[in-house]
């Protein structure tokens, strides 16, 4: 009997030791990719580029902003108060924080990747910009003005998921994407109601509207192109656009609320 | 005497720390600490108290009660190796200390993985084991086990029940944390019915876990009621029998309240905490349940472990060391 309970419990021992081993095996982790080689010069002949501006408007009686409960932080709560910032309208209906790129039509085309950061800061207990966009390769910087603890928590679907701790204001965190995607979605997960989004792109045509709802998309090739304006709440639009030689030209999204 | 109160202040503090652990996916602060074991760089332990603030109050305040959980059940070890007789509850205590090192560490892998569904599940369902193995040495070092007086309940039916309600109470709870760390808890809004119907009519991955906890519940549901009815029809005078059985239907119904609440305030956190907590509850209430019902079993296989132990070879069930509770001074040269 002795023996029974005996082998029992090493049974017991060594199949939730198997267990433990095998999800820990299934559940790891692997290096992603390194990002494809860039290219050296910018394809696109100055001389011929043109460009596409545009408004994004919002049709329909805007939300408005509600404040946000900070009250979890006692630093937070000192801070200017923050409103939600999912839809943000302006002056003349323009409406905020769209990302607006070239989903396609620029071929096969290698962009060089600029050696400058872009920063994601965390401030005021919110993020600064809400919306970025960034290119495949390009340094972004992550940072806290903050005088309290924040976390860095990316979750994307295509690119690996990060989590960094910024226990300092002085603290920087430079983290690269190795492949492109629209949109990363970042959080803190101490303070819930911090979030921003990454657009991370293989080449520089993307734009983030601004507080009036437009945009521009400089430097552009002549040909037509697919553009895609994203907002967070509101989903995507796209629209065909062509451009000739020097040419610039306008579209307009209308996202109804 | 002293260890009878302290296995009793182990179980608690392990139903505690799945409240605190339910605090942590309840408030999805289970990210807000990127790190493992250190916090934000600190030393566990030396964490400045004024940063714990936001998520970090929830994970940290986690972290530190699962420590002096891990501590409490590391001296339960040391304890009962010390003075327990009986190889098999021991054991039992090896066997707690492992569970417990384990939880802590997928604790810390889960953390560190971003919380893959597979180990945050493992890691709830972990939990619950814990939960039970304290809850089991407690019961097994207390008065009422050692008591004699009264001969041990012989009811195959009986048995039979308990054992195939906390199994099945047990994988209910399974369920519940596929719910929950599939962020499937709201995938039916409403309650009682889902979305206005008996059966939902539109179907996807997260409605069907939610779904299945429902249709769980209710043969868990069932499977109380006929074991309490049970044992009120046949064993109506036996107080260790009635008392977890009349524990079970109250925990059952504060249960279902629970997860009615929790749906219908969308996942108030400490509602949803308590839900968690009172399963646990309900799951170790049935196990008490269930190894009083054994308990003649247990006497006859575990007596002979004791006796062998003790070298006198096999000895009657009713003499058992299973039956005489803790030993102390014939603990002396016992082990083998």
């Amino acid at each position: 009997m002795q023996s029974r309970l005996h082998r029992v419990f090493t049974g017991c021992a060594f199949a939730f030791a198997a267990a433990v081993a095998l999800t820990a095996a299934a559940c790891g982790r692997s290096e992603e990719a390194p990002p494809p080689p860039a290219a050296v010069s910018n394809p696109v002949d100055p001389s011929t580029a043109g460009a596409i501006t545009g408004l994004v408007k919002f049709e329909g009686t805007p939300p408005a902003a509600e404040p946000i409960s900070m009250d979890s932080d006692p630093y937070c709560e000192k801070q200017p108060q923050n409103k939600t910032e999912t839809v943000v309208v302006g002056e003349a209906s323009g409406l905020q924080n769209v990302f607006v790129y070239v989903k396609d039509g620029l071929g096969d085309r290698v962009f060089p990747v600029p050696s400058t950061a872009v920063v994601l800061d965390q401030q005021g207990c919110r993020y600064v910009p809400h919306v970025l966009g960034i290119q495949v390769g390009q340094p972004l910087e992550l940072r806290s003005s903050d005088n309290t603890l924040h976390n860095i928590h990316a979750v994307p679907q295509q690119n690996r998921e990060f989590n960094r701790a910024l226990q300092l204001a002085a603290l920087k965190h430079t983290h690269t994407f190795s492949t492109k995607e629209v949109m990363v979605p970042f959080k803190c997960d101490v303070h819930k109601w911090m979030n921003a989004y990454v657009g991370v792109l293989d080449h520089p045509f993307y734009a983030v509207t601004a507080a009036n709802g437009r945009f521009e998309l400089k430097g552009l090739p002549p040909g037509t192109y697919t553009i895609e304006a994203w907002h967070e709440k509101l989903g995507t639009q796209t629209h065909m656009v062509t451009i000739g030689e020097k040419q610039t030209s306008d579209v307009a999204f209308n996202f109804k609320g | 005497m002293a260890l009878r109160f302290y296995t009793r202040l182990v179980a608690l503090s392990t139903a505690v720390l799945i409240f605190a652990g339910g605090l942590v996916t309840s408030t999805g602060s289970g990210l807000s600490v990127p790190d493992w074991p250190n916090t934000y760089g600190w030393f566990m332990f030396t964490f400045p108290l004024e940063k714990m603030v936001g998520g970090i109050r929830y994970e940290h305040s986690h972290r530190l009660i699962a420590s002096t959980v891990g501590f409490l059940i590391l001296v339960l070890a040391l304890w009962l190796w010390r003075v327990e007789p009986r190889r098999w509850v021991r054991q039992l205590g090896y066997i707690a200390l492992a569970a417990v090192i384990t939880q802590g560490i997928l604790g810390g892998i889960t953390v560190l993985w971003y919380l893959p569904d597979p180990i945050s599940i493992a890691h709830a369902g972990l939990a619950q084991i814990v939960f039970c193995l304290t809850a089991a040495i407690a019961l097994f070092t207390s008065r009422s086990w050692a008591n004699t007086a009264s001969p041990a309940v012989d009811d195959s039916v009986l048995r039979k029940l308990t054992v195939v309600t906390t199994m099945w109470i047990y994988v209910q709870i399974l369920i519940g944390a596929v719910m929950r760390h599939t962020d499937a808890g709201l995938a039916i809004p409403d309650f009682p019915l889902a979305f206005g119907h008996l059966i939902p009519p539109q179907w996807d991955p997260k409605i069907a876990v939610h779904f299945a906890h429902r249709v769980g519940a209710l043969v868990a549901s069932v499977l109380i009621l006929a074991t309490a009815g049970h044992v009120f029809y046949h064993h109506r005078r036996r107080g260790v029998l009635v008392r977890p059985s009349v524990l079970l239907l109250v925990l059952l119904a504060a249960q279902v309240t629970l997860g009615a609440l929790t749906v219908l305030t969308a996942r108030q956190y400490v509602i949803n905490s308590l839900h968690v907590v009172t399963g646990a509850s309900v799951l170790v209430t049935s196990l008490v349940l269930t190894l009083r019902a054994h308990k003649s079993r247990l006497g006859a296989l575990a007596g002979g472990i004791a006796a062998t132990s003790l070298g006198v070879g096999r000895v009657p069930p009713e003499r058992g060391a299973l039956e005489g509770g803790p030993a102390g001074p014939t603990r002396t040269g016992a082990r083998a």
